[in-house]
């Protein structure tokens, strides 16, 4: 069993622009882990490149996931489907819209597979009297409508209804690491309640062998204050800079980024490069 | 029944020798018949094929098809065992027909509709002992004999299709079947299909073409004439699911009368090529049109619709979704037209085609048109093209679908919309299937 994802020297190239430029982290199953940083930082593209989104590429640097007893299995080499099955979630900030497809239909068999990492195409699914339950139960944690389910996957949702649907995919899927990526924008002071209560509630009974590793990817610290960060990273022009624990993202939430931009001036002039970049391709 | 023998048919060809042959082996015809058949084959011989010069052909390019490998039906020698029917999957049906090379192999109907007046059978047989009935049937024509040099050689040589004739008030609840097979190198299936609901009568016919074997290439030329009458209501459905080696050319038209309804759902696998011409006339008012298309192409197939919306009355609605997967080198046609006249009035009309592109070297031609003569109306059309979007499928992979399992997602999502359309379980389910299979094949990017 995967005990800690292990991240080193993370180079990651979008379009052969570097955006992550040495990163580390290590992150073990049971901590919750807060990533925060200005636009154009590379909070997204740091989980785009561990999930395996085939436009990130990773020029240097590993992402591995290390057992109890020391084995390390290379993240790098899986494709995205391998890394779920492996234990690996992120919930996106804008994640795809499926048309056609039924977000229960999507789910059983998502939840099929990830549970039964072997399991080939065209093998049972879950029984689906298993899963109905087990998926009403989840939405019920998460005050969810279950008419919701019947509708096409992200086809139409607000932005907090995507959130939403995020968010119980993680509860279904039960991953060992997940990500985040600002789970918390767009939702109402109510949701982002609601989020942070249903990711600590999952986070603590998502697996019978041990809790969620967490990686919360945010601007605000509400969704911290109950998902309270054993380590907050900042990160600036695709290197984390610095790290420390939630009194850093209290600090950051309050009084922004300055002081960080002012301490590491290299790092501040290449962010702002790319951010001017990212609004230019904007 | 019986049926031709692929060895029988080297010997016959579509000439002057081979029509008359044709016209031998049916000497129970009635007169009214065989003359209409004379003047077509008379019309047939003496007229041009169409050419790229015409519009409606301008992208479908027959020059490698050759009318001189393929022969008449005769209707001898012996029957073939074919594959299982893909509609009538589970489905309690209220008549059943199937034909092997333009000829009835079997012919069933429940008792108590054939009691009620219901007609329903292979039409080559049915013209013999419902040759009053169906001269004035004939006489309407629906679809013209003489539109273009296939229909005219439909209109000589048909020999299989079927008639429905549905009596004033009589509601058939179940779905009745019809299957065409072709079995053989050289075989045709020329079926000219009649339907006529007469007044307040409802049915539902799924019809469905197979090949008995992936290689032979066959020919279909077909023509459908489909009448629903005042307050009549129909659902029909026809499966195109030749093999890729067959040739299917086709002219296909309803009318429909006062108030009366149309769901009328197309699925398209098969052919090498295959030109359709798929109409819908609104005659009376307060009618409306449902069509649903559904095409999935691989290899090399062509397949061309050209589907055509007439409103010549006020207050009807039609309403056309054609969606297109295409994959490899597979190219699809949609030629779409809404034609209003003055007359019509308070038209409701809406057209529709999206195309999901598998492969680049696949192509997908999308051509809607509008012709409206009346003032007040709503007649709204689009059409999509796209790909099966990568980050789509990343999406779905970080959720633990391998891709292979994404794509065919993705696929069946796109033809979700046109199948919620689609009224009848066995056939959303055998659409489904038919076209899962084949994106099984998809490789990778």
């Amino acid at each position: 069993m995967s005990k800690t994802l292990r991240i080193k020297n993370l180079h990651v190239c979008v379009e052969g622009k570097p955006i992550l430029n040495g990163v580390n982290l290590t992150i073990n199953r049971g901590e919750t882990h807060a990533l925060m940083g200005p636009n154009g930082s590379g909070k997204s593209t740091l989980g785009n490149a561990v999930m395996g989104h085939p436009s990130y590429e990773v020029t240097d640097g590993t992402i591995e996931l290390v057992d109890a007893d020391g084995t390390v299995t290379n993240v790098l080499e899986m494709d995205a489907s391998e890394r779920a099955r492996a234990g690996l979630f992120m919930a996106f900030q804008r994640p795809m819209a499926i048309p056609g497809v039924k977000l229960a239909d999507f789910m059983r068999h998502a939840t099929s597979n990830v549970r039964n990492p072997d399991r080939k195409e065209g093998e049972g699914l879950i029984p689906m009297r298993e899963f109905r339950k087990e998926l009403k139960d989840k939405m019920g944690h998460l005050r969810m409508d279950l008419d919701f389910a019947r509708r096409y996957v992200n086809d139409g949702f607000s932005g907090g209804e995507m959130k939403r649907a995020e968010i119980l995919q993680m509860a279904m899927l039960k991953p060992k690491f997940a990500i985040l990526d600002e789970t918390d924008s767009g939702l109402d002071v109510d949701a982002v309640k609601l989020a942070s209560e249903s990711i600590a509630e999952i986070s603590a009974d998502a697996a019978a062998d041990g809790a969620m590793g967490v990686l919360i990817i945010t601007h605000h610290d509400k969704l911290l204050e109950r998902n309270t960060p054993d380590f907050t990273h900042v990160i600036l022009g695709g290197r984390i800079v610095e790290t420390g624990g939630v009194e850093l993202a209290k600090e950051l939430h309050n009084d922004g980024y300055d002081r960080i931009r002012a301490a590491y001036p290299e790092a501040a002039k290449l962010n702002s490069e790319m951010a001017e970049e990212d609004a230019v391709t904007v | 029944m019986t049926a031709t023998l692929p060895a029988d048919m080297q010997a016959t060809r579509f000439d002057a020798a081979g029509f008359e042959a044709l016209l031998a082996a049916r000497p129970g015809e009635p007169a009214w018949l065989t003359e209409r058949r004379r003047r077509s084959w008379e019309a047939f011989e003496a007229a041009p094929w169409p050419s790229n010069k015409d519009e409606e052909w301008m992208r479908t390019d027959i020059r490698l098809f050759k009318l001189d490998k393929f022969g008449p039906s005769l209707g001898a020698a012996e029957s073939i065992v074919g594959e299982q029917p893909l509609l009538s999957n589970g489905v309690e049906l209220g008549g059943r027909v199937e034909a092997l090379n333009g000829v009835a192999t079997l012919s069933e109907l429940d008792e108590d509709l054939a009691a009620q007046g219901v007609v329903f059978g292979g039409l080559g047989e049915a013209v013999t002992c419902h040759s009053e009935k169906l001269e004035k049937a004939f006489a309407r024509e629906v679809v013209s004999p003489t539109y273009d040099r296939f229909a005219m050689l439909n209109d000589a040589c048909w020999t299989g299709g079927v008639v429905l004739h549905v009596p004033k008030g009589v509601r058939i609840e179940k779905p009745l079947h019809a299957i065409a097979r072709m079995a053989g190198a050289g075989a045709s299936d020329f079926g000219k299909t009649i339907i006529v609901l007469e007044e307040g009568a409802e049915a539902t016919l799924l019809m469905e073409t197979a090949s008995t074997d992936a290689e032979s290439a066959g020919l279909h030329n077909g023509t459908i004439e489909i009448v629903v009458g005042r307050n009549a209501k129909l659902r029909y459905v026809n499966l195109q699911n030749w093999n890729n080696r067959t040739w299917h050319f086709a002219h296909q038209k309803a009318v429909v009368g006062r108030e009366g309804q149309l769901q009328w759902t197309i699925g398209a696998l098969g052919a090498r090529l295959a030109k359709v011409n798929q109409r819908v006339a609104l005659t009376g008012a307060d009618a409306e049109a449902q069509v649903n298309g559904a095409m999935f192409t691989q290899g090399k197939q062509h397949l061309c619709y050209n589907t055509h919306q007439h409103h010549e009355a006020p207050y009807c609605r039609s309403d056309l979704l054609y969606k297109n997967a295409l994959q490899d080198h597979s190219r699809t046609v949609w030629r779409g037209m809404i034609q209003v006249d003055e007359a019509g009035q308070r038209t409701d009309a809406y057209q529709r085609n999206d195309n999901l592109m598998l492969a680049a070297t696949a192509r997908a031609d999308s051509i809607p048109g509008l012709e409206i003569e009346a003032d007040d109306v709503r007649c709204t059309h689009g059409s999509t093209s796209g790909r099966v979007d990568d980050t789509m499928i990343f999406y779905a992979m970080s959720r633990g679908y391998t891709r292979q399992e994404a794509v065919r997602m993705i696929v069946a999502g796109f033809f979700q919309q046109v199948f919620d359309r689609i009224t009848i379980d066995s056939v959303r389910e055998a659409l489904g299937e038919a076209i899962g299979q084949r994106v099984q094949d998809l490789p990778n990017q």
